[in-house]
């Protein structure tokens, strides 16, 4: 059974790709719920480049995703540059970084999962809720906010499950550092790059089977608890 | 309470342009489904803006386009009671009953959670989720929801609209109960002509998006704006007390103001008040008193006048003691007995219905 244990280097990349997924997942939420509002209820112009953009990362190869990060989120580039100065916030090579890059790949698949649990909301529930008084940001809060949580959850578990596979765009923007910026994804390849690196291989895909499949039945479970609460009526 | 309102309100092909003033008690909105209740309510409570016009309620402008007033719908403080009960899945009957709750003004008083459960007989359902309820337990609950919100005005749109007839019985009582025993105007909408009936004090009876008749229930349900289907449905609406009820035939006898009529399966006491709903096309018509006959009810009186509908009937007004009986027979019976105003005749009632 020796080959199972695993080494301090294994238990490093996949403490940093937990890291890196759940950052990734949380950071983004708040901002993956106002663009799916927009994208469901909003009514402006460039509402389909918004809705373009958003989905870029699905479709370009990962690696130019990685390489536009750089470009714009790497040291000298107009945006890493400005938060450098500002907020001492640093992407390059840092595990901050991996995690923009993880957070920007999953965006797409989030937001499409938490858009049409918006638009599966009855809207004369929210129109019902005002009558009863509540001001608009409260109808959010409290019926359409928890109306919308099955999907919210759903997104949220994509979009783990994304980034702790996201390999491209990482690698690519914030190379592949051991105990910085190497995620399981990126320890498993380099396992694969060196000879007799196949059992360390075989180790964390075993690992990530688990890990996806742990986050696959807590969704499915919470999901159940929440469905049956929301989607008796 | 007075409340007032105009709108007029461009809806593609339709267009609507009504007003109506309402004191206290209950308003009905009348009309056929496509006449602009609905669009007129859903202006009352904010919910919709309309092109032109003002809602005041007591002084109080909630909307004027000329002065560019418009107070949005969780600041008017009206309940709204929709056709579907609309009730928060994700809540329980008892979340979804205090929701309002968290908005009222601290200051008044309200309609205490208690009385409310206990008019609308929920108590039982407090902990369950909406999903598990029937229909007509979810208007229920829906209703209790517009109550505890202390609504200054509660609006119902067509609430007994989506159930089906044993519902309708079920809740109909405890509207009742509402309107007498609590202190807030209602603004009714139904194209009920018994449910209109049964509990409107005033009647707005709307055709085409504008108004076409104001008045009580008895005037407007008996007017001629009625239309066909409608009219089958016409006719007096009398309000009377309970004078005795036999137990062996389960036959009420009902005091007007001086003929009484006795209603079958009743389930009333004693001393109620109560309205009867005599339609006129159950009203024959007999120049001599009858005899050998099945109908309960033949009153006398006298004929105080005769409106002809050009479409070959007449409408007969019977001045019974100083209630008005209709009765609507063809053109042709009245010439053959002769029926003219200032005639005794007797009103022989084949059905009445009692609306408690």
């Amino acid at each position: 059974m020796d080959w199972l244990t695993l080494s301090d280097e294994e238990w490093t990349a996949i403490r940093l790709s937990l890291k890196v997924s759940g950052v990734a997942m949380i950071a983004s939420l708040p901002l993956g719920i106002l663009i799916a509002y927009l994208l469901a209820r909003g009514k402006f112009w460039g509402k389909s480049i918004l809705n373009g953009v958003v989905h870029l990362p699905l479709i370009l190869p990962p690696v130019v995703t990685g390489f536009l990060l750089l470009i714009l989120f790497g040291r000298r580039g107009p945006i890493g540059a400005f938060l450098y100065e500002h907020f001492g916030i640093s992407f390059s090579f840092r595990w901050t970084g991996a995690a923009l890059a993880c957070a920007v790949m999953a965006f797409p698949l989030m937001v499409r999962s938490i858009r049409l649990s918006i638009e599966a909301v009855d809207r004369k529930l929210e129109e019902a809720a005002g009558t009863l008084g509540a001001n608009p940001a409260f109808v959010f809060l409290t019926v359409t906010l928890p109306l919308m949580l099955p999907g919210i959850i759903a997104g949220m578990v994509l979009s783990f499950a994304k980034a702790m596979g996201e390999f491209g765009a990482t690698i690519t923007f914030v190379s592949n550092i051991p105990g910085e910026t190497q995620t399981l994804s990126s320890a498993i390849y380099t396992f694969t790059q060196v000879p007799g690196g196949d059992a360390g291989a075989m180790r964390l895909t075993i690992v990530a089977i688990v890990i996806s499949f742990a986050a696959l039945l807590a969704s499915e479970f919470l999901a159940h608890i929440i469905g049956r609460r929301v989607h008796l009526e | 309470m007075t409340l007032t309102v105009t709108a007029k309100q461009k809806l593609g092909d339709f267009s609507l342009d009504a007003g109506f003033t309402s004191e206290r008690g209950v308003t009905a909105l009348f009309g056929r489904s496509g006449s602009g209740k609905t669009s007129l309510v859903r202006i009352i409570a904010g919910l919709s803006k309309p092109d032109e016009g003002r809602i005041v309620l007591d002084g109080d402008v909630l909307a004027d386009t000329e002065k560019r007033i418009f107070v949005p719908k969780h600041r008017r403080r009206f309940g709204y009671v929709f056709q579907e009960a609309r009730l928060f899945p994700h809540l329980t009957v008892r979340q979804n009953l205090l929701y309002g709750r968290w908005f009222a003004p601290k200051n008044t008083p309200g309609e205490s959670f208690g009385h409310v459960v206990d008019l609308l007989g929920i108590g039982a359902l407090l902990d369950r989720r909406p999903g598990r309820l029937s229909g007509g337990e979810k208007q229920r609950v829906a209703i209790g929801r517009a109550l505890l919100s202390s609504p200054r005005l509660l609006l119902m749109d067509e609430p007994l609209a989506a159930l089906d007839d044993e519902r309708k019985a079920e809740i109909l009582p405890y509207l009742e109960r509402l309107r007498d025993e609590m202190n807030i105007p209602i603004v009714y909408v139904s194209h009920s002509v018994p449910e209109v009936a049964r509990l409107a004090d005033r009647v707005v009876m709307m055709r085409d998006g504008r108004v076409d008749a104001i008045g009580t229930p008895s005037q407007v349900l008996s007017g001629p704006s009625l239309s066909a289907s409608d009219r089958r449905e016409a006719g007096s609406v009398l309000s009377g007390t309970v004078e005795r009820v036999d137990e062996h035939y389960r036959l009420a006898t009902i005091r007007l103001s001086q003929a009484t009529i006795k209603v079958p399966d009743a389930h009333v006491a004693p001393g109620h008040r109560v309205r009867l709903h005599i339609p006129e096309r159950d009203v024959m018509i007999a120049t001599a008193r009858p005899e050998g006959l099945s109908a309960l009810n033949t009153l006398e009186g006298r004929i105080a006048s005769i409106e002809p509908d050009g479409e070959g009937t007449i409408r007969i007004n019977i001045d019974c003691g100083g209630d008005i009986v209709l009765s609507r027979i063809t053109a042709f019976s009245g010439e053959r007995l002769g029926l003219h105003p200032g005639m005794a005749v007797f009103a022989v009632i084949k059905t009445v219905a009692l609306e408690r």
